[in-house]
């Protein structure tokens, strides 16, 4: 009965974003407030059906309700509860039913806290939103429904993917898909600006809040995905530029450029037609990115088929949005005010060049994922685009950016003095130099680009905090002062200081750990051990484990530092899953400061004396723990710069700054969330 | 949306833990077991999702990697190691594509991006700012009043 309210609940959804959709049309056209709030009403309700949709397919996931076709596929009665609730989004339906809450509730929230837009601007918007949860709900009712009922249920699901059966993996999807999802409303209020023909400083105000929330979003689950890839796959890697990655990290770079670009639009009403641009490019991103993982085109070349019919559905429901969005954007934005203009060494030319590099580094990701797709069908023949063209391509560009980085915050508006911002920075250079030769002289083997890299890293982490050094006038004004000034300075300014610093600790964990990660693997019989960066593992015992739906084979190995001293115990794990009969490790990882001693179990083998022996890997990875907390106190960042809009909303009558803020830093902000 | 891309992705890396390092295959000399490391990570396992040789231990893989390794000791340059196996597997084989005129568009755009909007900056900059500059006293005034607001 309640799987039978998801589906009717979900289907309501679809009539009602229907109606969405036609209401906010007709209040724009007719200009009717009545109208207007019944599309309002509409959204909030689609969302409201949604909501019980989705907690329905959770309950049918949690009461194992076999009878469920999704269920079936992707649960088993024995799972732990935490995967049996996370099985509800680890499937595609499920995960598109996921999709659509996330779209409605954007919905929702658009029509809820709109009070400060325009009503013109606010109708179109509704109903752009709605029009886009039509798509994707009929999607999802029509071909991709999670609550098809099976005529003959089993005893017993199939079980999801023992590899999904990881915290990290549960929280990934949602996280992913408000930051993908959140992009819809900056596409929305994009269609809305171009409708209307103004894309003014308010209207690139109404952009940044909801591009910051799916901006930093997506950066948690871009990290959790790749924790989880680098504790769960066992092999160390946390990157490998992989297609689904790519997918990913996309809309990733495209917010990050809209985060930037809005600044400018709101701050110098310039650029107001690229911003537009970049913000029905942000969803659009996000549309390939569901396309491209879920209709298979990309793993078409083996045996594993995806559905390919949903995939032309998906190809449609891209094509259709995008073509639409971009065909307004031909049309409408030439007419649109070019904005003011600026001299070459300016805070907006830094933030154009910003922009500049973040489109190419999208090209390249773009280029090198859907390439081979390209040459495949244009000359037939089959190339491979991996991970050494992105390191020739896309690393290079970043580190351009980079290097640009800390200058941009210090560059004045309209004309800066570029000789003076580099002078602010000379400590961050000195430093930056300071870690370049300290590099070389004290870490083997020497290499240059892991020098170049950590003084990267040091001169945007000093570069950024230079910024805060300038702003309360550090070491000018009496230290009390300097404190005032601090406690003083808004959250904006913390979060763009917090996201650029988090990218130097990024930067700083990700050289070190590619440059100087050391990898031994040996056959071990009890108490044999291997050496790795100078730790030693000795082999103690492996037992049987068994666990709630798996038998393990776990390995105890003693690991010494190298001052002799006990390191830790690690104990991984070799995991045979009963219901599909997969393997997966789960590793050991012993933190040494900022560095993982990681530790995997292979395979039993057979010794020359017939006795059992092991495969085991160590893995030294210096510095790993900072690749996955940079993005931590990116996506921090972020938040923070939120929370500052919110605290506006309550304060209400502060006053609009006008000091010279940073790029991540909020302006003048009417009413919103 | 990542789920069951992820998994197909990885579904063969799950089965090669310590592929490329396993002590069996190793060559003895160490200089030339780094340079087929190395090579490993720039040739595609063929029957993989999206992995080199160095990941996988797919027995497609262990056999490119011996073949890798045999080469590698009998002399044979980066070069020649690459040619040998392109001449077998085609292009698909090199995860690093070739600097060819097939290839043009994908090493060459990322440069065009870069190159047109620099172009369209620099055409912006050489319309020169119409707004008179602030006069001494202005800008001071300003400063004081950017004070008062910090």
């Amino acid at each position: 009965m309640i799987v039978e309210i998801g589906a009717f609940a979900l289907v309501l959804s679809l009539v009602l974003s229907v109606l969405q959709t036609v209401a906010s049309a007709l209040a724009r056209i007719r200009r009717a407030p009545v109208l207007a709030a019944v599309g309002e009403a509409a959204a909030i309700s689609a969302f409201a059906a949604l909501a019980v949709s989705f907690a329905a397919l959770v309950y049918a996931f949690v009461v194992s309700d076999f009878s469920v076709a999704n269920v079936t596929a992707n649960s088993h009665s024995a799972k732990p509860m935490l995967y049996k609730v996370g099985g509800a989004w680890g499937s595609h339906e499920g995960s598109m039913l996921l999709w659509c809450l996330a779209l409605t509730g954007f919905g929702a929230l658009l029509a809820g806290y709109g009070r400060g837009l325009s009503a013109g601007l606010k109708s179109v918007a509704v109903a752009t939103q709605g029009a886009l949860g039509i798509a994707f709900l009929a999607y999802t009712v029509f071909a991709s429904n999670p609550f098809w009922r099976l005529t003959d249920p089993p005893v017993e699901g199939r079980s999801l993917n023992p590899l999904l059966q990881d915290p990290a993996l549960i929280l990934h999807p949602p996280f992913l898909y408000v930051g993908y999802v959140g992009l819809s409303v900056v596409f929305s209020l994009a269609i809305a600006a171009l409708v209307e023909g103004r894309a003014d400083a308010a209207w690139a105000r109404w952009v940044r809040p909801w591009t910051l929330a799916a901006w930093s979003a997506l950066t948690i689950g871009i990290t959790l995905g790749a924790f989880w890839a680098y504790y769960e796959l066992g092999w160390g890697g946390w990157w490998f530029w992989d297609p689904v990655e790519n997918a990913s990290f996309m809309p990733w770079l495209i917010a990050t450029a809209l985060l930037h670009s809005a600044v400018v639009t709101e701050r110098r009403g310039a650029l107001p037609g690229w911003t537009i641009f970049l913000a029905l490019g942000g969803f659009t991103f996000s549309m390939l990115g569901a396309f491209l993982v879920r209709s298979g085109v990309l793993t078409s070349v083996h045996a594993f088929a995806v559905d390919p019919t949903r995939g032309v559905l998906l190809l449609t429901i891209l094509g259709v949005t995008a073509g639409l969005g971009f065909a307004l954007f031909a049309w409408r934005a030439p007419a649109m005010a070019r904005g003011g203009l600026f001299a070459p060494i300016s805070r907006e030319s830094a933030l154009v060049l910003n922009n500049i590099l973040l489109a190419a580094a999208t090209a390249t990701v773009l280029l090198g994922t859907l390439y081979p797709l390209i040459r495949e069908a244009i000359a037939g023949e089959a190339i491979s685009v991996g991970p050494p063209y992105f390191n020739l391509t896309f690393t290079p560009l970043m580190f351009i950016l980079l290097l640009l980085l800390p200058a941009g915050p210090l560059l004045a508006w309209k004309r800066a003095d570029a000789g003076a911002a580099l002078q602010r920075l000379w400590v961050a250079a000195l430093l930056a130099a300071v870690a370049a030769v300290a590099t070389l002289a004290l870490v083997e083997p020497r290499s240059l680009f892991g020098a170049a890299g950590l003084a990267l890293g040091v001169w945007l982490i000093i570069g950024s905090l230079t910024e805060v050094a300038e702003r309360i006038r550090l070491f000018r004004v009496p230290g009390a002062e300097a404190l005032r000034r601090l406690g003083g300075l808004p959250r904006g300014a913390w979060g763009m200081t917090l996201a650029h610093a988090g990218l130097g600790v990024f930067v700083l964990g990700a050289v070190f750990e590619t440059t100087w990660k050391a990898e031994t693997a040996e056959v071990l019989a009890l108490g044999q051990r291997l050496e790795v960066a100078g730790y030693v593992l000795v082999l103690e015992d492996v037992a049987p484990v068994q666990g709630p739906n798996y038998e393990a084979e776990q390995a105890t190995l003693r690991a010494l530092a190298p001052d002799g001293t006990l390191a830790c115990m690690a104990q991984p794990e070799r995991r045979q899953y009963s219901a599909g009969g997969q393997t997966t490790s789960e590793v050991a990882i012993c933190t040494r400061g900022l560095s993982h001693l990681y530790v995997v179990l292979g395979e039993r083998r057979q010794a020359a004396d017939g006795g059992p022996v092991w495969l085991v890997t160590g893995y030294w990875n210096p510095w790993a723990l900072l690749i996955f907390l940079g993005p931590g106190l990116m996506a921090l960042g972020g938040a923070i710069s939120l929370s500052d809009r919110r605290l506006r909303l309550v304060a209400g009558r502060r006053a609009a700054p006008v000091a010279p803020a940073p790029a991540a830093a909020p302006g003048p902000v009417g009413g919103q969330a | 949306m990542s789920g069951l891309a992820r998994w197909l992705v990885v579904a063969c890396a799950v089965l090669c833990l310590g592929a490329a390092s396993d002590p069996t295959e190793r060559l003895a000399d160490p200089g030339q077991e780094a340079r087929a490391r190395a090579l490993f990570k720039e040739v595609r396992c063929l029957v993989c999702q999206n992995e080199s040789i160095d990941a996988s231990n797919a027995e497609l893989a262990q056999d490119l990697r011996a073949i890798v390794r045999q080469e590698v000791a009998q002399g044979r340059t980066d070069v020649e190691v690459r040619r040998f196996l392109t001449d077998r597997y085609g292009e698909y084989v090199l995860l690093k594509p070739r600097f060819s005129w097939a290839n043009a568009a994908l090493w060459l755009i990322p440069f065009l991006v870069v190159l047109a909007g620099g172009g369209m900056l620099a055409s912006r900059w050489r319309t020169p700012p119409p707004e008179p500059e602030l006069t001494g006293a202005e800008s001071e005034a300003l400063a004081r009043l950017r004070q008062d607001e910090t």
